[in-house]
């Protein structure tokens, strides 16, 4: 099976050993993993402000780059929400992409729904409370948990994968899924707004007692860990590759 | 009327200072949405409901033409005299008509979102007619004179405090008495003499029934109904977009309304106006303001299902810690900001970026409006419409360049991560990103393209 992973451009350049945790992760499930050099950004940036050209090319562009794999599996649920459900609307009839499409993988569904995982490559031990942050677009346009909004039964990948880890205590914070505000551009162009909502749910995840917060969104974890640091407070973010890779804590 | 040049993330700003106040707004606001959730989770049939909800709106904007008709016939048929109006103009002088010609000197008015998107107050009041908002919500911001911060809560934004002190000014209530009994009594014990004087009542409508031409009203006050009952002339306002066919299709939706709007079972009062009272009148105008142009958008028609239930502000985070005095289109959050630009993609266009897209709305929504989708592409038509700002333009078109050179972007990349970490923080602590109090990320050493190559020349 060969896996090519999707490193969305921010966490190339700012979350190198988020990217890594995943390549290490899928490598020590005896995948064959490549990374292909030629990616770019996928264009949400682009279509989130409106340039459907450049989001068209963008889509084009990355459809030409992974088309060959049997599965491209990424990191960040946001990034892979934007290529498998708004590449269509640019390149819905592009065949090349309506058969990639299925093959487009979140790393946590990847290893459920795929992989079907019951252990991880290495046992991991790590005593510590964590809360979940339930990123917007893995868990409502990727079903990477039951959104509050919905009447339907309770399910969240993240809890399930967490089980397992060994000594991990889960907790929720109040709002169990309310956005962090960092929305992309929307962060700077509304960043009293975005800042006020980072601020809220941060201390939402601190009043669990947790020591970290842990997402599947590297984005949403580098704009609560702008604000935490700002506050000098204790609260770390981790990315859930992070710690399925034994690595928690050190980074 | 709404100050239509407001920019949200300018006014959202100077709303935020006063971080208690926007605070008390945000718990205030998602003490509904809970409200709501608990109310939904009773139903064990929710998600059918709307399911069914949307299926009966899109059936009918398919044939929404054959509809209006058949409720036109109906409501003839009953008596009522149906108008057309093609725009908020041709409203207001519908209606002014009507009021001339009894020759009424004061309007009792009720739940009527449409006349305020019309702007029916000032044009009635520049010709000699009182008009009197009797919701409560709606008569404090009338007092207070300004817009409705919210389609089903208007004066949310307000506390207890800020309506003691308005009534003692308006109304002759005791000073610093904040008991909400108290002001509540106060204020229909004043609006009780302006349903017993007017002339005429206007209601909004939230359905209007093909099959039957009656008009369905949902209030919690009954000033609908004192403000249709007391005065001889009724007028419905509705616009056109409010039909269902059937009247078994009216239990769908008065069971999501209430619900979605303030998490009760149902409103206290829902009435049914079918004929003008004995030697009375009933008009029902009709309006289209714009809304025929969306229903022939591909992209935008299914934001005409909207029964203007109030949830997708309650659950937008933006909107808690903005206030609807932030958007610059009559109707704030999620909806108004599809319908905003609609309407006018130069003045309302950038209320489509005031949203993180984080889908909570698309999701609490009744009728099932895809609205944060709405939202993005919303902001292709302001991008096409050439209204972003000239910095956020380059920067796109910079960015667009970049993914088409990945060895650029790396460049760039790497330029970062080596420059920041060395720029004076007195520099980077006043951009956007920085100012209202977050840190950069730190910058790491290599980039993962970097870490990758290296890692494999060392296993070859
Ligand atoms: S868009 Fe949906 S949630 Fe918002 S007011 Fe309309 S019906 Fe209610």
């Amino acid at each position: 099976m060969n896996v090519a992973l999707f490193i969305p451009c921010f966490v190339n350049e700012l979350y190198p050993h988020v990217a890594m945790a995943t390549a290490e992760l899928l490598e020590g499930y005896g995948l064959n993993v490549d990374y292909p050099l030629a990616q770019s950004c996928c264009g949400q940036p682009l279509s989130n402000n409106g340039d459907s050209q450049g989001a068209c090319d963008a889509a084009r562009r990355f459809t030409g780059v992974f088309k060959d794999y049997d599965y491209i599996v990424s990191p960040s649920g946001s990034c892979t929400a934007y290529v498998k459900h708004h590449y269509p609307w640019y390149i819905a009839d592009d065949a090349d992409f309506q058969a990639m499409q299925p093959r487009v993988y979140e790393i946590v569904e990847f290893l459920q729904d795929v992989l079907k995982v019951d252990r991880l490559p290495k046992p991991v031990y790590f005593p510590h409370p964590v809360s979940i942050h339930q990123s917007c677009h893995g868990l409502r346009e990727l079903g990477h948990a039951a959104p509050s909004e919905l009447m339907i039964p309770y399910h969240s990948r993240l809890e399930r994968i967490l089980q397992l880890v060994d000594g991990v205590d889960v907790r929720l914070p109040e709002r169990r899924d309310e956005c962090c505000g960092f929305g992309g551009t929307f962060s700077v162009d509304e960043p009293e707004v975005s800042v006020a909502m980072g601020e809220d749910r941060v201390a939402q995840h601190e009043a669990t007692g947790a020591e970290y917060i842990v997402g599947a969104d590297p984005s949403c974890l580098m704009h609560m860990g702008g604000i935490i640091r700002h506050h000098g407070k204790a609260i770390r973010p981790l990315h859930i590759v992070e710690i399925l890779t034994g690595r928690g804590g050190a980074a | 009327m709404k100050n239509d040049n407001i920019k949200h993330a300018a006014a959202a700003a100077a709303f935020l200072q006063d971080r208690e106040q926007a605070r008390w707004h945000d718990s205030a606001i998602w003490w509904v949405r809970q409200k709501r959730d608990a109310q939904a989770k009773q139903l064990p049939e929710w998600e059918q409901l709307r399911a069914l909800a949307q299926q009966i709106k899109a059936h009918t904007l398919s044939r929404l033409d054959e509809y209006l008709e058949q409720f036109q016939r109906n409501a003839e048929a009953n008596g009522v005299t149906v108008h057309w109006a093609a725009d908020a103009a041709e409203h207001n002088r519908i209606v002014h008509g009507i009021l001339a010609a009894a020759g009424v000197k004061k309007l009792v008015k009720s739940k009527s979102m449409l006349t305020e998107e019309c702007g029916l107050n000032p044009y009635l009041e520049q010709r000699g007619i009182a008009v009197i908002d009797t919701d409560l919500g709606e008569r404090i911001v009338q007092l207070r004179h300004e817009p409705p911060s919210h389609i089903v809560m208007p004066a949310i934004h307000l506390k207890k405090e800020h309506i003691s002190e308005l009534f003692h000014k308006e109304l002759g209530t005791e000073a610093g008495n904040n008991d909400p009994t108290y002001l509540t009594h106060a204020a229909r014990a004043n609006l009780r003499e302006h349903f017993l004087s007017a002339g005429a009542g206007l209601t909004g409508v939230n359905f209007a029934i093909a099959e039957t031409g009656g008009v369905v009203v949902c209030t919690n006050e009954g000033n609908a109904d004192l403000g249709t009952a007391l005065p001889a002339i009724h007028i419905a306002s509705m616009g056109l977009e409010k039909i269902v066919p059937r009247l078994e299709h009216l239990g769908v939706f008065t069971r999501l309304l209430a619900r979605s709007a303030i998490g009760s079972p149902i409103t206290t009062y829902t009435s049914h106006f079918q004929q003008a009272r004995p030697g009375g009148q009933m008009h029902i105008v009709i309006v289209d303001n714009g809304r025929s142009d969306i229903l022939g958008s591909d992209d935008f028609y299914q934001s005409l299902r909207c029964i203007r239930c109030g949830a997708c502000m309650n659950t937008c985070p933006v909107y808690r810690r903005s206030t609807g005095h932030s958007y610059s289109y009559i109707i704030p959050g999620p909806i108004g900001s599809t319908l905003g630009p609609s309407r006018d993609i130069k003045k309302h266009g950038s209320m489509a970026f005031a949203c993180t897209t984080c889908g909570s709305c698309s999701n609490v929504c009744p009728v099932k409006i895809n609205l944060h989708e709405q939202l993005i592409l919303q902001r292709k038509r302001a991008f096409d419409a050439g209204t972003l700002k000239a910095a956020k333009k380059m920067g796109l078109l910079a960015m667009r360049f970049l993914t088409r050179h990945p060895s650029l972007m790396d460049a760039g990349g790497k330029l970062m991560r080596k420059v920041v970490p060395i720029v004076p923080q007195a520099l980077t602590q006043h951009s956007a990103w920085s100012r209202p109090g977050r840190e950069l990320p730190q910058m790491p050493a290599q980039s993962f393209k970097e870490m990758w190559q290296a890692r494999k020349e060392n296993k070859q």
